[in-house]
Formats: C-alpha cells, sequence, structure tokens
C-alpha cells in the first residue's frame, strides 16, 4: 500500500525568532521538504517615499537612517550623493576622505551582524554572534565619537559632514584597524573549518550566475554567484577610484559562499581604511549649502555600494524645497526575488539558513 | 566608469528596427511608447553590442497629467547602462506592459508599483498589493490620494 | 524475592527526588555562568552571590505564571504530556549506584531497566507536540521521535560491549569490576557510541533540533508555559543529569575513587561529563534532520555492530590479556575505524527534485 501524504502550509513568522525582522515565509511543506515558497512583506512599511515629499531634502536625511538600519551610513552616503549630483553640489578632499572611512567602518559592522546571525541561525546558540558584537561595539564606539549616535547617524549632509571627528577619533580608529584581522581570523578559525557547519552550508541553496543577475540580485549575494561586479570599482563614487583593493567572489553560489565573500570583505574593508587613514588631509568638511536647498528641476539617481548590494537613490525634483518624487532602490527587497527559486526542494532548516545567508533588513525591503 | 548611453545615439538604431516606437530621445533617457516595449526590451536585452541584462531600477513617477516608469537597464558584461521611459496617460485605470519575462527581477518592483501608484502590469502572473493589505482602497503615492481621514 | 523494604525504598525515594532536583538546579546556574564566560558575557550575577540563587529565581516566576492551554487543544495530553515526560527520567536513578551497594533497586537486570525506561519520555514529547494543535509542534514532535527511534539502536549496542567487558548487567556490579581500570579505556569506541548517542536521545546540541529556536520557535513545547514548562524545563535537565550519571558509572567508574566518599566522587564525575556536554553546547552549530538521521543508520550504527563484534572476540579468544596490551590495541582500533568511517560518510542528501 502506498503511502499517503498531505503538504500542509505553515507560516514562518511574521513573528519570528529568526526571520530578521517582521517578515513572513508561506511554505507549503511535504514532511520536511519545502515544495512552495511565497514571501510575504509590508509588516515595516511606514510609507517612508510618501513621508519624504513632504519633508525637505535635508530633513530626508534622517528618513534614510530608517532604511537599512544595520548599516546607516551607507544610507546617508547614497542620499546625499544624489542630491549633490542634482543640485550640483561639490565636496571638500577631507569629507570625501573621512566618508569613505565610515562607509567602510559601517560595512565591517553590517557583516558582522551579517555572518553572526547566519551562523546563530545555523544553531550555534549565540557563541560566534556574541564574539562580532564585540568588535561591533568597538566600531559604535567610534561612531558615538564622531556623532554621538550608535544606531541611526544622521551624519552626512549636502557638501560633506555635519561636523569634524574630534581628536580622538584617528587614533581610536587607528588601534581598531591593526587589531581587526586578527579578530578576523579568530572568526575564520572558529567557524570556517567547522564539520558540521560545512555540511549546513555547503551546497545549499545555490543561486546560479545567470538565475542571480536576471533576478537584478547585487551585493555579496551577487558575487558569491560568481559575478564580479561591485560598484566601487564598476562605476566609482567618491574618491574610491584612489585605492586599492580586491573584490571577493565566489564560485558556487552557495550558503557557504555568500558567507565567505562577506569574511573576504572586511578584510578589503580594513585595507581600504588603512590607506584612507594614511591620504587624510586636512582642512574643512563642510560646504555652505542654502538652509532651504532648492535644486533646480530635473531627476537624479546615484547608487552605492552598500554592505547589503546596491543602493540607489532616484530623485525628481520640481524647483521647490521638496522633491517632487524620492524612491529607493533597495537591494534587500531585490535579493529577495531569487528567494523561492533557491528554497524550492530544500528542507525547513535550510530555508531559514538561505533566508539568513541573503542578509536582508526590513527596513529597507518594506521602506 | 558605466558608460551612460545616450538616448540620442540609440534612437537612430532603435527606431530602424522598431519604427515610430521612440517618442523622444535625450542625451540622458529614451521614452517609448507603450505599446512596443516589450518588443523593444527583449531586443536591448539580447542584442550583441547591447546585452542589457540586469534591470537596475524601476521606478514609477506620478506627473499628475500622466504616469511614467522608469527602467534602467545595465549590462554587466559592456559596463554601459541606459535609462528608458514610459508614459500611460490613462489615470483611472493605467495600464502598461510586463518585463517579468525577461528580467525575473521586476516582479516585486511591478507589483509594489502597481500596489502604491496604481499602474496594472499586463501580463505579470501574480499582481497584487505587496506591501498594504489586501482590501486596502487606493494608492497612496498618487498625488490625488487623500487618505479620507 | 527480598521483602519489600519500605523504609529502604522510601529513605531512597526522597534522597533521589531532592538530590537530583538540587543537582539540577546546580547545573541550570552552572551552565548558564559557564556558558557565558565562553560567550564573553557575564551571566546571571545579581541574584545572590554569583548568581547562585538564579535558579530559585526562575522557578519561582515560572510557577506564578499563568497556565495557558490552548483551545483547541486536546486538554487531558496537554496536562498529562509534561509528567509522561519527567517521570522516567527521574526513575533511572533508581539504579544509579551512589554508593557502594548504595542504591534504590539494586537489579540484576538495572542497566536494561535504564534502557527501557529512558524511553519513554519520548512519548511525553510527543504527545506535548501533538496535543498543542500547532503545525510548528507537530514537526518538533515528529522530529523527535525520528531521532530517539534512530539513536536508541547504537545506544543498546554500544552498551553490549561494556556487558561484554563487565559480565554483568547490574549496574552496582559494572562499577565494582572497574576497580582497576574505568571502563572508557576498555571501551572507548563504546564511549563515543555511547555518547553521541545519548547526546541525540537527550536532545541536546549539536542535536536540539527539536527545540530549535531559530527553527520552529520553541519545538514541542511552544505552547507551554506556567508550571507544565517548568516541568519541561526540568525534564530537560534532569535527562541531562541522568546521561551524566550514566556515562559516569558505565566508563568512569561511578563512586570509585580514593579518598573521598563515593557518592562525591560520582558528584565530581557528572559535573565533568556535564562541563563537556555543555562546552559542546557553546561551540557547535546543529545539524539538519536528515544529517542527523544519516549519522546514526550510516555512521553510528555499524560502527556499535563493529565494536560489539570486536569486544566479543576480545572477551572470547583472549579473557586474560593484560591491560596495558589490550588497552592500547583498542584505543588504536576505535581510532582506526572511527577515522575510516567518517571519511566515506556522506552527511545527508542535498536538493529533493519537487
Amino acid at each position: 500500500m502506498a503511502l499517503r501524504t498531505e503538504p500542509f502550509v505553515i507560516n514562518f513568522g511574521p513573528l519570528h525568532p529568526s526571520t530578521h525582522g517582521v517578515f513572513r515565509l508561506r511554505a507549503t511543506l511535504d514532511g520536511e521538504v519545502v515544495t512552495e515558497l511565497e514571501p510575504v512583506f509590508g509588516y515595516l512599511h511606514r510609507g517612508i517615499e510618501k513621508l519624504a515629499e513632504g519633508y525637505t531634502y535635508k530633513q530626508s536625511i534622517c528618513l534614510t537612517d530608517r532604511l537599512d538600519y544595520v548599516a546607516a551610513m551607507s544610507n546617508n552616503l547614497a542620499y546625499v550623493l544624489a542630491v549633490e549630483k542634482l543640485a550640483g553640489i561639490a565636496v571638500p578632499e577631507r569629507a570625501e576622505y573621512l566618508r569613505v572611512i565610515l562607509a567602510e567602518l559601517q560595512r565591517i559592522v553590517s557583516h558582522l551582524v551579517a555572518v553572526g546571525a547566519f551562523v546563530n541561525d545555523c544553531g550555534a546558540f549565540q557563541t560566534p554572534i556574541l564574539y562580532m558584537f564585540r568588535e561591533r561595539e568597538k566600531i559604535l564606539d567610534l561612531f558615538e565619537m564622531a556623532c554621538g549616535q550608535r544606531l541611526t547617524y544622521n551624519y552626512m549632509r549636502f557638501g560633506g559632514l555635519s561636523q569634524d571627528v574630534p581628536e580622538e577619533f584617528i587614533p581610536a580608529l587607528r588601534k581598531f584597524v591593526d587589531q581587526m584581522p586578527g579578530y578576523i581570523d579568530e572568526y575564520d578559525q572558529l567557524i570556517a573549518g567547522n564539520e558540521i557547519f560545512l555540511a549546513r552550508a555547503r551546497g545549499v541553496g545555490i543561486l546560479s550566475r545567470e538565475m542571480a543577475i536576471n533576478n537584478s540580485a547585487s551585493g555579496p549575494v551577487l558575487r558569491a554567484s560568481g559575478v564580479a561586479w561591485d560598484i566601487r570599482k564598476a562605476d566609482p563614487y567618491s574618491i574610491y577610484p584612489r585605492f586599492e583593493f580586491d573584490i571577493p567572489t565566489g564560485t558556487a553560489g552557495d550558503c557557504y559562499d555568500r558567507y565567505w565573500v562577506r569574511i573576504k570583505e572586511m578584510r578589503q574593508s580594513v585595507r581600504i581604511i588603512k590607506q584612507a587613514m594614511e591620504q587624510l588631509p586636512q582642512g574643512p568638511v563642510t560646504t555652505r549649502v542654502s538652509l532651504n536647498l532648492k535644486p533646480p528641476a530635473g531627476e537624479a539617481y546615484a547608487h552605492v555600494e552598500a554592505p547589503k548590494g546596491d543602493l540607489g537613490f532616484y530623485l525628481v525634483s520640481d524647483g521647490t524645497d521638496k522633491p517632487y518624487r524620492w524612491h529607493v532602490r533597495a537591494p534587500s527587497l531585490l535579493n529577495l526575488t531569487a528567494l523561492r527559486d533557491m528554497c524550492i526542494g530544500w528542507k525547513v532548516a535550510d530555508v531559514i539558513i538561505i533566508f539568513g545567508s541573503i542578509d536582508i533588513t526590513m527596513g529597507e525591503v518594506d521602506r | 566608469m558605466t558608460l551612460a548611453l545616450s538616448g540620442e545615439d540609440l534612437a537612430p538604431i532603435l527606431s530602424g528596427r522598431f519604427p515610430g516606437s521612440i517618442i523622444k530621445a535625450t542625451k540622458d533617457s529614451l521614452l517609448v511608447k507603450s505599446e512596443g516595449l516589450l518588443n523593444l526590451a527583449a531586443f536591448l536585452q539580447t542584442e550583441a553590442g547591447l546585452e542589457f541584462d540586469y534591470l537596475s531600477n524601476m521606478t514609477g513617477v506620478d506627473y499628475r497629467e500622466y504616469f511614467e516608469v522608469v527602467y534602467q537597464l545595465t549590462s554587466l558584461k559592456h559596463n554601459h547602462s541606459l535609462i528608458v521611459k514610459v508614459q500611460n496617460h490613462d489615470r483611472s485605470n493605467p495600464v502598461l506592459p510586463s518585463l517579468v519575462c525577461l528580467w525575473c527581477g521586476a516582479n516585486f518592483q511591478e507589483r509594489e508599483i502597481y500596489d502604491l501608484l496604481g499602474i496594472k502590469f499586463e501580463g505579470h502572473a501574480d499582481l497584487k498589493r505587496i506591501f498594504l493589505w489586501e482590501g486596502f482602497q487606493g494608492h497612496p503615492l498618487r498625488k490625488d490620494f487623500t487618505d479620507g481621514a | 524475592m527480598t521483602e519489600f523494604n519500605w523504609g529502604h525504598f522510601g529513605l531512597f525515594a526522597v534522597l533521589i527526588l531532592v538530590s537530583v532536583l538540587t543537582v539540577v538546579m546546580g547545573f541550570i546556574w552552572f551552565e548558564r555562568r559557564a556558558l557565558a564566560r565562553m560567550q564573553i558575557r557575564l551571566g546571571p550575577n545579581r541574584t545572590g552571590p554569583f548568581g547562585l540563587l538564579q535558579p530559585v529565581a526562575d522557578v519561582l516566576k515560572v510557577l506564578i505564571k499563568e497556565d495557558i492551554v490552548p483551545a483547541q487543544a486536546d486538554k487531558i495530553v496537554h496536562w498529562l504530556a509534561p509528567i509522561v515526560a519527567l517521570v522516567p527520567a527521574l526513575m533511572i536513578f533508581a539504579v544509579v549506584p551512589f554508593q557502594d551497594g548504595g542504591l534504590l533497586a539494586d537489579l540484576n537486570i538495572g542497566l536494561l531497566y535504564v534502557l527501557a525506561v529512558s524511553s519513554v519520555s519520548t512519548l511525553g514529547i510527543f504527545m506535548a507536540g501533538w496535543a498543542s494543535n500547532n503545525k510548528y509542534t507537530i514537526i518538533a514532535a515528529m522530529r523527535d521521535v525520528a531521532a530517539v527511534v534512530s539513536y536508541e539502536i547504537p545506544l543498546a549496542l554500544s552498551l553490549v560491549g561494556v556487558i561484554l567487558v563487565a559480565g554483568t548487567m547490574s549496574m552496582n556490579g559494572i562499577v565494582q569490576e572497574q576497580n582497576n581500570v574505568p571502563l572508557i579505556f576498555w571501551q572507548p569506541l563504546g564511549f563515543f557510541i555511547f555518547f553521541i548517542s545519548g547526546l541525540a536521545e537527550i536532545n541536546r546540541t549539536p542535536f536540539d533540533l527539536l527545540e530549535a529556536d531559530s527553527e520552529i520557535i520553541a519545538g514541542f513545547h511552544t505552547e507551554y508555559s506556567g508550571m507544565k514548562f517548568a516541568l519541561f524545563y526540568l525534564m530537560e535537565y534532569a535527562e541531562t543529569l541522568a546521561l551524566s550519571a550514566l556515562v559516569a558509572t558505565f566508563f568512569l567508574g561511578g563512586w570509585q575513587g580514593f579518598l573521598l566518599p563515593g557518592w562525591l566522587w560520582l558528584l565530581l564525575k557528572i559535573v565533568l561529563v556535564f562541563f563537556v556536554i555543555m562546552w559542546i553546547r557553546a561551540t557547535l552549530p546543529r545539524v539538519r534532520i536528515d544529517q542527523m538521521m544519516s549519522l546514526a543508520w550510516k555512521f553510528l550504527f555499524p560502527l556499535a555492530l563493529l565494536n560489539m563484534v570486536i569486544t566479543g572476540i576480545e572477551v572470547v579468544a583472549w579473557p586474560d590479556a593484560l591491560p596495558w596490551v589490550l588497552i592500547p590495541v583498542n584505543i588504536v582500533i576505535a581510532a582506526g575505524l572511527i577515522i575510516l568511517m567518517s571519511r566515506n560518510h556522506k552527511t545527508g542528501w542535498g536538493r529533493v527534485e519537487v
């Protein structure tokens, strides 16, 4: 007699310890195997794009912090670059270097959280994530020194930064940058060779090269699938052409490669920060911009390589001091497009791991 | 550096292949008719020398008299990009062709534009609201949206 | 059959209950502090000196919580499940010798009794998962049944080696037979298999997918609160204590040792084994269910069979072999077999075509 089984539908989330925010996955399971998967979001939709149409350009900077709240400096950077393109504002040298240093520090923070949460999802009961949070604390202390905030910075302005960093910032940064490679080695040693971790992450959730490109994936997800596309090299912004760094690329496009790419990117970020610190000039960090900025009518699109992927801002101005259209190209939302195809055929436990390896922040997905 | 292709340079090639489909070609962008969008986009994706295999961004804008959807296409192979725009002057029931069959990345973005602006995409298999709940009346990002409160 | 000695049984029953509960509370404290230190944080340090009263605070908190039963749940089964899960874990201690001759009942089939009783807890877990009327708990309950049934076999087979070497199934007898050399040296492979299968039976990392926080919320006890949840929590630690006690008795020599009283030695050995279990929890990620099953059937089961055969050959062919000849031979055989089999072992199967 053949065994009769019945598929059933289960909801992961929206309140779930592992869905990295309020995110719901409707999965149809046949035993433990996932046969159908539908992501449902919108639980954190705050209408930021509509809100921004009622704020002036400068007031929207604090809105950008709340998009990808784990990596707020990159959001700030993308937005001020877009407005500077729209209004034609120049940025002093010292501000450019400090922006690069802060963006790369932010990349390290975001990848620490991403990798820590990913290994936590694999089941390592918070030991790796707590080790990584130790380094994150040091970086957050640096941010607090610079702008007084630990999560939502509101630090960058059109034409530079809101204020210069204090004197103790550079020595503290130097100390951190000297110690960081040792810490990254420690993580690699503890996690990367672990048999169980390899058995969970290697070969799981493969995203092929063609699928990644067609699904508009970006950031570490795209690079782990073998595409060497990094906005900092392909379409450089700010002063990135002056620095030497590599683009780590994976081969298989599985969860292990996405983890590995992030670890490598952290090392490259440390390299960039070292170079930026050496070349850091003295000088002003702000430009006189009118309090009520009225950019000329037109449109502009600027994108940066945020830790999560290709973060872009599309702004349309009608000549007034409030934007006519304010749109965010959210990397987390677009990276999720391939989630269904990546998860079908795998088991319940793998769905959580694959979802964790994509590394999303709901603030950006839902806006 | 990603070369932003000029609409004026591409317009002759595209007008030759798809006569009458280009409404306006500027240095920055290319405004095309919505009827021929699907064929034009397929041509842009597959033609040697162009090969726009990556859809960077898709934005919907409400210009009061008409709706406009802006596509930012990128070619990872040749490292150049192009901006393509389509417009729809029907305020009550705007319909545009869907590009999901060419670029899967358009899936969630088209749902978002439908949800917030009300533009329907013909050919999208699963066009339903993405951020707001089913049963929500209206499309908030429209300029004439009042939440009735 | 000996007379029913009420005094002896009553004394030991009370002694077991009190000591098990106290040691469990101590374990809860120990785990939280030591785990925290391994994760570079402090752990509880406010409730009493060094946070020693933390388990007391936990128990009090859990006792005063509201007992919520889901509306569609099967009420009787939901109520019975914690009891069915906890009592067998406590019953194991009836045959653990605290001293030479100091145990509740010196059954001459003590080992068989332990194996039989320890499986009943699974029924309680499955009852909990089923009666909660919740899809997550059903998944957890199914996983649990599959896992425990699979790991029973290597568990039992690894103990056959112990029986063959010790010559008796009585727990006190096994400890007495270890008066020169603890059995861990005679049976390294048996210890390895028993330890891993035991970890799987009590659902500890790396096999804690039954209460995987990141996947199925809290597994089978998602819908439990108040005293019933306390009973499940207690059951988890009581089973860990039982496994530590069994490992200490079978492989580490139980109450034997110089100078200190026997029960203190047993306690020290139990704490050592518990520390290793907890250390594993702090370090390793968890496996997937199909990887867990393939580990039981394709890796541990053949190893256990081989262990049984090799031990049998040793006991029959060389009954008078000297310890310092046989022990290195055993260790080399164990290491060789483990390395050989782990190279040929493929963990789980990958993607299923749907």
